[in-house]
């Protein structure tokens, strides 16, 4: 349990007829009582209290191979990145105090900026404090009222949420579904303006988009595209810039969304565009304009690590594609149920037959040393409960292997396989 | 097409969806009477939408709790 439970529950004393303001979260905390009480360790609340590499951690004391980090190039424990981050430790202090605006825009944010235009081959780049933020920024400040965002029903909560920020009309569509995107886009009354908001590869699954000719039917309706490459950025494409460069149709997209918490290796959040009055966000964008910026140290190791990928990262590629393949195929042949019947990226996700199972699951892999996420509803599609894993470019062929045995073992002890 | 004939048509379209068969009349909820979670209601809407090629947004949407709200925010786009 949390350290924060500490003492007997301590009832809210209220005047009147007036309700507890908490008392919309007992079914919640029903369910997790009783998940807990079935004595199973807390998929919520684990503790790494050592990280050893990228791929290996202790986690509740025990030695830990870690499969659900979104750490898909490995560069959290590059010497050039960690020696960039203290030499501006040193250079420029813990931290800016200030938003971008203001005092928080220093050296350093210049150049992460630079890596990242450089990296996409675009003419801007704004650096935001966390992913989260950028999509909350750029889609709530872009699409104002009398606006249509036409977007995926299976996107990522900061998308979801930078629709509730803003005042734009909100439409949403099938995954996945070109033909009810175009019907929509048809129906939105002349001269209003829209916005398409897609991701590269939709993380509950490890599936990606058909970003062609989704961009196509978008463009056909003069609508702007957004693409959300959090998930590919470093991996999918010839430069590693996502779906939409592998699919051949990155200059046909206006914005791409990503982040620094994946592949990059440290936290951040980041939109790059060609649109010419671009640089205006950073005016009018108030989750960039209210935030502190990023710690020097970040925007170091963002910008070292960025350019690594940028000069290296096509070595690690295949590699990640080789685990990402066998790691599929071993589990389909061990009988588990996947989330796409073929690898599609670094994701792969495995459906659990409900959340008593899936919690059990989870655990008997940890105790076997193995972290995959635990997703559930409502953050998964169709309530499905998840276990998903994402594979780093550095887990080694042999690693792989000891994943799949424990996978064997376990799903054996649950009787899911 | 008046409310009558709206209403019957989206009649059809929710039986596939209400699959307790509840009576649904001019006050029926769709998320208390009728237990609708986020994706039936994506698919109930959407189905709506094809039918009198119409959009219902998400904001739209929050204003409709009610069978009658909801026939009556199709009659009046319908009619557009």
């Amino acid at each position: 349990m949390s350290e924060g439970i500490g003492q007997p529950d301590k009832p809210a004393e209220l005047t009147g007829n007036t309700p507890d303001l908490f008392s919309k979260f007992d079914p919640l905390i029903q369910q997790r009582a009783d998940l807990l009480a079935a004595g199973v360790e807390d998929p919520f609340n684990l503790v790494m209290e050592r990280v050893l590499s990228p791929t290996r951690a202790i986690c509740n004391g025990r030695d830990t191979i870690l499969l659900g980090t979104y750490n898909y190039m490995g560069m959290t424990f590059d010497p050039d990145v960690i020696e960039a981050g203290k030499q501006a430790l040193d250079d420029y202090g813990s931290g800016t105090t200030g938003s971008r605006v203001l005092n928080g825009t220093y050296q350093g944010h210049r150049e992460c900026e630079e890596a990242l235009k450089e990296f996409y081959g675009m003419e801007h780049a704004m650096v935001f404090s966390t992913g989260y933020q950028a999509n909350l920024g750029i889609i709530s400040t872009i699409a104002g009222k009398g606006d249509y965002v036409v977007l995926d029903i299976d996107s990522h909560a900061s998308i979801w949420d930078g629709c509730a920020l803003g005042n734009a009309e909100i439409v949403p569509f099938k995954h996945n579904d070109i033909e009810a995107m175009d019907k929509r886009l048809g129906r939105i009354p002349e001269g209003a303006g829209k916005l398409v908001v897609l991701e590269g590869v939709y993380s509950m699954l490890g599936d990606i988009a058909p970003l062609r000719e989704m961009i196509a039917v978008a463009k056909k309706h003069g609508a702007m595209v957004l693409v959300d490459e959090a998930h590919s950025m470093g991996f999918i494409g010839p430069n590693g810039r996502g779906v939409a460069e592998e699919q051949g149709v990155l200059d046909d997209v206006d914005f791409v969304i990503g982040t620094f918490s994946k592949s990059v290796g440290t936290v951040g959040g980041f939109c790059v565009s060609n649109h010419p009055k671009f640089e205006i966000m950073r005016l009018v964008c108030r989750p960039y304009v209210f935030t502190a910026s990023l710690p020097p140290s970040v925007v170091a190791t963002a910008a070292t690590s960025i350019r690594k990928l940028m000069a290296t990262g096509h070595n690690k590629r295949a590699h990640l594609w080789e685990n990402s393949k066998r790691l599929h195929k071993g589990l389909t042949d061990l009988g588990f149920e996947l989330g796409t019947s073929e690898p599609q990226s670094a994701i792969v996700a495995v459906i659990m037959p409900d959340l008593e199972r899936g919690a059990a699951m989870w655990e008997a892999l940890l105790k076997e040393g193995l972290y995959v996420n635990l997703a559930r509803p409502p953050a998964t599609p169709a309530n499905m409960t998840l276990l998903r894993c994402s594979l780093c470019a550095e887990h080694s062929e042999e690693e792989v292997g000891t994943i799949l045995g424990m996978f064997e073992r376990a799903g054996k002890a649950v009787e899911i396989i | 097409m008046d409310r009558a004939e709206v209403e019957t048509r989206v009649r059809t379209l929710i039986e596939p969806f209400n699959k307790k068969g509840v009576a649904i009349d001019e006050d029926t909820t769709f998320a208390g009477d009728l237990e609708f979670d986020s994706l039936t209601v994506m698919d109930f809407v959407a189905a709506i939408e094809d039918e009198f090629d119409i959009i219902i947004s998400m904001n739209q949407q929050a204003e409709i709790e009610t069978w009658g709200q909801l026939i009556d925010a199709v009659n009046t786009m319908q009619a557009k």
